[in-house]
């Protein structure tokens, strides 16, 4: 049975969204050998503006490369939850910033509300690595990509020297995820 | 392991600036534009690495004519656009048609008129691409649907230019500019490379327009020993101006007919038919990804379909849509835009008893394959 799992990665432009779509597509189509393909959408500011980036993995070939029906949403801001929402699976995955996001939607979806930016923040040392603790949350609900290839991916993608920043921030990410999971 | 090695993620607007590398560009003027910027970005860091030239010019109209320059210097060259910037190309582009001076021109299509929708996708500058330049004129136009695709469309685009000295434009539009795929690229052993036919004759009785049997005058760089003049203006054989009505036909009919006389060696579709399909597509670009898809769903619901997807879209597949048209009752033009491609599909199928099927989008989110689906369904039902 081929399978078409659908990632839609929303919030505001500069959160480093279409990174993050970019390092899961890398890890499930270069290091776990699937299809993916990343796509985006974005406004025309720098900085600020709505901005989603989604990842469709797949064992065959993807045609269509937006999501349409989404197994996963990340909504970093309030404003991304309530436009996006309306794609999820009933059986998706609602992850949500808690502080960001303060009204949910009536879904039948899971919700898990995780304060990302704040682990990032608080955790990690940079708000900036709020993209990659995301990462490590989705790969452990989800595990539709290896832990191995995600950090095979992320070490290729990231700038020179911040290595062990991103990894650290990939570990409390995976912790927070496992967690989730067993709480 | 070797193959593991080959395969990478990219963007199309990454696909198209190696492909372009691939087929021998080694020149490349341009002003950045959203969303095909990152060709320029791209070849920035490229070119000088291999000994070619990048320039970030003043503007899109100077970029073009820096790009014709470079081509008749002897450098395989080309320019990347989107929206006004296409606009903006057009003049030149009319001179290098004139002129008979291959190019490459990438236009990655953004939601439009004017500055419009910069960072959404449409398709909206498919008749520009025909006819945005003033005058009859020859033009060849490829509009690729993945990022494997362009890589292999702008080797073909190179080709194409270099063997027939006819401008030849890649449409792309945001979704393929953008997106990441997986791709294994094709080893330079996996394609041809075509360059200009160069005379065979010494200067002193070198005709820089000569009418040869081809149809297409032999080619010659400048700075080789050969001079002669190039121009804008109606010309004969020597390159210099004429009003001499003979002439002047003899030389139009030449010009425009090089693309009608070998289009069949340049048009190029991919073709699936169900026997006793009723419902025909013709979808293009990132589109025909939607329709690829409704089409699947379409069969598992045991409904036949005769789906057209041009490779090429000028010169313009008619004879292949004609036949399509006396075996189907409906086909379906879904387009992101008014319908432009749509009133061609017409023309194509005139005298047949099949009905085009218009399905527009112009809100800057792509046609879903969901939307298709749905017409398929009704047309099914009728």
């Amino acid at each position: 049975m081929s399978y078409r799992y659908e990632i839609r990665l929303s919030g505001e432009g500069g959160q480093g969204l279409v990174l993050a779509g970019k390092i899961l597509a890398e890890a499930a189509a270069i290091y776990d050998d699937k299809n993916a393909t990343q796509s985006q959408s974005y406004g025309p500011e720098a900085r600020g503006g709505a901005s989603r980036s989604e990842v469709i993995i797949s064992d065959e070939e993807i045609d269509y490369p937006k999501a349409i029906n989404i197994d996963l949403l990340l909504a970093l801001t309030q404003e991304s939850c309530k436009k996006y929402h309306k794609d999820l699976k009933d059986d998706g995955i609602l992850l949500a910033d808690s502080d960001a996001v303060t009204e949910y939607p009536d879904i039948k979806s899971k919700i898990y509300k995780v304060p990302i930016i704040s682990l990032a923040k608080d955790e990690v040392g940079r708000v900036m690595v709020a993209n990659i603790v995301a990462l490590g949350i989705i790969a452990e609900l989800t595990k539709i990509v290896s832990i191995d290839a995600l950090e095979s991916a992320i070490l290729s993608r990231v700038p020179k020297g911040t290595e062990k920043l991103n990894l650290q921030a990939l570990k409390i990410g995976r912790e927070t995820g496992a967690n989730l999971i067993a709480a | 392991m070797e193959n593991k090695k080959r395969i990478r993620v990219m963007t199309g607007n990454e696909a198209c600036a190696e492909g372009a590398i691939a087929a021998g560009l080694r020149f490349y003027a341009g002003y950045p534009i959203t969303p095909s910027t990152e060709i320029a970005e791209i070849l920035a860091g490229l070119l000088p690495r291999i000994g070619g030239k990048f320039i970030q010019m003043e503007d899109e109209i100077s970029s073009m004519g820096a790009v014709i320059g470079a081509s008749l210097a002897g450098s395989k060259a080309m320019t990347a656009t989107s929206g006004p910037g296409f606009s903006l190309k057009q003049e030149n582009l009319g001179y290098a048609s004139m002129a008979e001076i291959p190019c490459v021109i990438v236009n990655v299509m953004r939601g439009g008129p004017s500055t419009g929708l910069p960072t959404l996708p449409a398709q909206g500058d498919v008749m520009q691409a025909r006819w945005g330049t003033h005058g009859d004129h020859p033009i060849i136009a490829l509009i690729p649907n993945s990022v494997r695709e362009i890589y292999d469309l702008t080797i073909r685009a190179f080709n194409l230019t270099e063997k027939y000295r006819v401008p030849v434009i890649i449409l792309m539009d945001e979704i393929l500019g953008h997106v990441n795929e997986k791709v294994i690229l094709p080893s330079p052993d996996e394609y041809e490379v075509w360059n200009r036919v160069k005379p065979d004759v010494p200067p002193e009785e070198y005709l820089p327009y000569q009418e040869t049997e081809s149809g297409i005058p032999p080619f010659v760089s400048f700075g080789e020993g050969y001079r002669y003049h190039v121009t804008g203006l109606v010309h004969d054989q020597t390159g210099f101006p004429t009003n001499d009505s003979k002439e002047i036909v003899r030389f139009l009919e030449r010009l425009n007919n090089k693309i009608d006389r070998y289009k069949d060696d340049i048009i190029e579709i991919d073709e699936e038919k169900d026997a006793g399909a009723k419902i025909g597509i013709f979808s293009y670009g990132s589109t025909s990804r939607s329709a690829k898809r409704s089409v699947i769903w379409a069969r598992e619901k045991g409904i036949k379909i005769h789906s057209i997807r041009p490779k090429v879209i000028w010169p313009f597949p008619e004879k292949q849509i004609a036949a399509m048209a006396e075996s189907v009752d409906f086909i379906i033009v879904p387009e992101l835009n008014f319908g432009q491609i749509a009133h061609e599909v017409e023309w194509a199928a005139r005298g047949s008893k099949a009905e085009i099927i218009k399905l527009n989008r112009i809100d800057g989110e792509p046609i879903n394959p969901q939307q298709i689906f749905d017409v398929i369904i009704e047309l099914d039902g009728r």
